[in-house]
């Protein structure tokens, strides 16, 4: 006679550890592989967040233009564009890893409120596995903190305030356009070059935060080469009319107007500048001269023949000849009918190095992307040669210094390049003054 | 005192697009007593007849010029005007030159048309419905004005420049004794100040001195009683609803030099109109016109750098915080009449 020692008890017992025995490797896996939106099925899903409504929809249009055309490319489609020119040779037209690329729009609204819930939902409903686009440093400060949160890449569209790669820098983001520091640093030897190295300065500056990066690198690299700020005066960024704070300028014994302004309200006060003819005043012996700092071409061309003659700072031209600035240029207008403006230009350029990251890396994982973009050299994508600093995940390369153009011969003629600083000469300590505060964290897969 | 005199020029063409705005505004609600939020949007429909009226006559055909290229590498396809073809080039770029100004007889009919059309098709609808009914459809309508402007002419500011003969400054202060370029004042600043000073004349003259004018500041005062006498007051409103219309179109069309305009030019100008109003007191068009001309000068002064670093932020409030004190201390505005809006 056998006694069996079986009890409702042990073999509820012995359930549950036999249970939580065989579900243990399932746990570990997933938490070593998972991130979040892992792309499952033969596409993958990118979102592309864009001002389309507002006073900055224009340039999201372009923008989208150029995710559109990016996409055409990863997939296969067109003539290649600059895959064609980038040094990595990666991307082979067969979608991202194998899987076709596919999109969702989001629009910003120029808000970052919106843009944030605009980024949120492509994260959670369309499962958009990585965020770019973006017209202002507010949305993209923004959005870039989201992404981090939420463990999917975020890769900037048109940010220039120091604060993106500076204090609000965030592990999960990159930025491949340019900054303040660097407008300061290309303009200020052109500008000492240009108009003396004794000149009064006035700035106008729009009241948020990339004006005031802006002034400051300005401010900073032009009293290095021996100009005098007599003043900076902040300006409502909702200011239509500037009259009444551009009348008292030439009272001020200032022979020099900066305008840290950018869209309309660079638009607005190059206008009235002009219109109250202080170009065609002599101070100091000096004939009066006007720089806006961060020129945009679908921008300069509100403010018409207004800009001719004024220089500024750009990331990016059309008619620059390095063979990749031509493969896109020539992708673009063949498609659209016109030349892409620059924020189309680091839209198309984000969306190709995220895809090259995913290949050379050989996932989507979040960490893995970060990993292959961080210090990665790249060439062939119209900045010359360039370099994704790990410390800050900022972009280093030439700078343009460009004028407005006398004799434009079209609507998109509307600029000059004067010189393509070296990059030596625009990049800076991580450490810099004007970068300090913030750190980048480690990546964060979500999930 | 130099500074102040620039200040006050500044704001005297600040305040004269205030000004004109306010009276359409006032002349609305003191004949229909519609509040019409949409009266910003009929600001930026003036100032786009004016981009229209200068695409119209710069409506071109392409010739190819073999010398030069696009930024495709192909032949440069160039603009030629027909008005070139019409009149010859010189003519032609002189009418093309003085294209703002001439908008103005474009724009008068439009708005006219415009103001009617948006009258009888939405608003007489509304004129027994609560003022928050009113404020809500006509705030949509504006939004739709302005959206359906961005989808033809886009997002991004239009230039259009003042006639050569007017761009540029002069020195004020040089004329009257100060230092050379102490105050400058540009010359289509001035011609929008006295474009104003003319426009505000002709509709008070219009409503003083003819008898049309008197039926409407009558039917202003006492509709019924007008009505009982066998006018038909109704129709008088309609058309004044678009003479007002025109007033603020003919506000954007000049306004246009001044600023590039874009499709949300009128929402910038929308509140800060019903400030002016509100200050001039509800129905009163001699209080809209001082009340625009004092907060011009006024918004003017405080972005004064001196006022600034006293007050840090005056800049952005000194509107609002006039209307607060002027309503504290005269709640019916400078102006305002006894019974308009207080029922």
């Amino acid at each position: 006679m056998t006694k069996s020692n079986f009890t409702r008890r042990g073999v509820l017992r012995t359930g549950a550890v036999a249970g939580a025995g065989l579900s243990l490797p399932t746990i570990f896996t997933s938490s070593a592989s998972a991130f979040t939106n892992e792309p499952q099925g033969g596409s993958v899903t990118l979102g592309f967040n864009v001002p389309q409504s507002g006073p900055y929809a224009d340039e999201g249009a372009d923008e989208l233009r150029a995710y559109e055309l990016a996409v055409e490319h990863l997939n296969g489609g067109g003539d290649g564009g600059m895959m064609n020119t980038f040094s990595s040779k990666a991307l082979r037209g067969n979608g991202i890893l194998g899987k076709k690329v596919e999109y969702v729009t989001g629009d910003t609204q120029t808000k970052s409120d919106a843009a944030r819930a605009s980024a949120k939902s492509m994260i959670e409903k369309d499962g958009a596995v990585m965020i770019t686009g973006g017209s202002s440093s507010g949305v993209a400060v923004a959005v870039q903190a989201l992404c981090q949160e939420a463990g999917v890449i975020f890769m900037a569209g048109l940010t220039h305030s120091n604060d993106t790669t500076g204090k609000d820098k965030r592990a999960n983001g990159f930025r491949h356009f340019f900054n303040s520091y660097m407008s300061g640093a290309a303009l200020a030897p052109v500008l000492a070059n240009a108009y003396g190295t004794d000149r009064n300065a006035y700035h106008l500056t729009a009241d948020y935060n990339w004006g005031y990066t802006t002034e400051e690198a300005v401010k900073d690299s032009t009293e290095a080469l021996g100009w005098n700020t007599v003043a900076a005066v902040k300006t409502p960024l909702t200011q239509t009319d500037f009259s009444s704070y551009i009348a008292p300028v030439l009272q001020s014994g200032a022979d020099t107007l900066v305008l840290n302004h950018y869209g309309g309200n660079m638009v607005n006060s190059l206008t009235n500048a002009v219109q109250f003819g202080l170009r065609d005043k002599v101070v100091n012996n000096k004939d009066f001269q006007i720089i806006v700092p961060l020129y945009s071409r679908l921008m300069a061309r509100g403010a018409g023949a207004n800009v001719k003659g004024i220089f500024g700072s750009t990331n990016w031209h059309w008619s620059l000849q390095d063979e990749g600035s031509k493969a896109f240029v020539r992708s673009f207008g063949t498609k659209y009918g016109f030349p892409p403006s620059q924020a189309a230009h680091t839209c198309y350029v984000q969306t190709l190095l995220y895809a090259d990251a995913v290949e050379r890396a050989g996932s989507f994982n979040p960490c893995a992307v970060v990993e292959a973009l961080e210090g990665y050299e790249f060439d062939g994508l119209g900045n010359g040669k360039t370099l994704y600093r790990a410390e800050d995940h900022q972009c280093f390369k030439d700078v343009l210094v460009v004028k407005g153009k006398e004799n434009p011969t079209s609507e998109f003629d509307l600029l000059e390049i004067v010189e393509v600083t070296p990059v030596e000469q625009v990049t800076y300590d991580p450490n810099h003054p004007q970068f300090q505060g913030g750190s980048l964290g480690s990546c964060n897969p979500g999930a | 005192m130099d500074s102040i005199i620039l200040q006050i020029l500044n704001g005297l063409d600040k305040g004269s697009a205030y000004a004109l705005i306010a009276l359409g505004l006032t002349l609305i609600f003191g004949t229909l007593g519609v509040v019409n939020f949409a009266h910003g949007a009929l600001f930026m429909i003036g100032a786009f007849c004016a981009v229209t009226l200068n695409r119209i006559l710069t409506l071109s055909h392409q010739v190819i010029d073999n010398t030069r290229t696009d930024f495709l590498g192909n032949p440069l396809k160039v603009d030629i005007p027909y008005i070139y073809d019409f009149f010859g080039e010189n003519i032609g770029r002189a009418i093309i030159d003085w294209s703002v100004p001439l908008s103005i007889l474009f724009a008068i009919p439009i708005m006219i048309a415009i103001g009617v059309i948006m009258e009888r098709g939405l608003i007489r609808h509304f004129y027994h419905r609560p003022h928050a009914d009113q404020i809500l459809v006509t705030f949509g309508l504006a939004i739709v004005l302005q959206e359906v402007i961005k989808f033809y002419y886009g997002a991004n500011p239009i230039p259009s420049p003042a006639p050569e003969a007017f761009k540029g400054s002069f020195d004020f202060g040089a004329l009257v004794g100060f230092d050379p370029n102490t105050i400058i004042y540009p010359y289509w600043r001035l011609v929008y100040f006295c474009f104003s000073l003319i426009v505000i004349g002709a509709i008070f003259a219009f409503l003083q001195f003819t008898t049309f004018g008197m039926v409407v500041r009558a039917g202003m005062a006492d509709r019924e009683t007008v009505g009982l006498l066998g006018i038909d007051i109704d129709r008088r409103f309609t058309i004044m609803f678009g003479i007002a219309a025109a007033v603020t179109g003919l506000a954007g069309v000049m306004y246009v030099p001044i600023n590039p305009p874009n499709y949300h030019m009128g929402m910038d100008f929308l509140v800060l109109s019903f400030v002016v109003v509100v200050v001039g007191g509800m129905g009163s068009l001699s209080g809209a016109v001082l009340a625009g001309f004092m907060l011009g000068i006024l918004e003017s002064f405080a972005s004064m750098r001196e006022v600034i670093d006293l007050l840090p932020g005056i800049n952005q409030i000194i509107i609002y915080l006039v209307a607060i004190i002027i309503l504290l201390t005269r709640p019916r505005g400078l102006m305002g009449r006894r019974g308009v809006m207080e029922d």
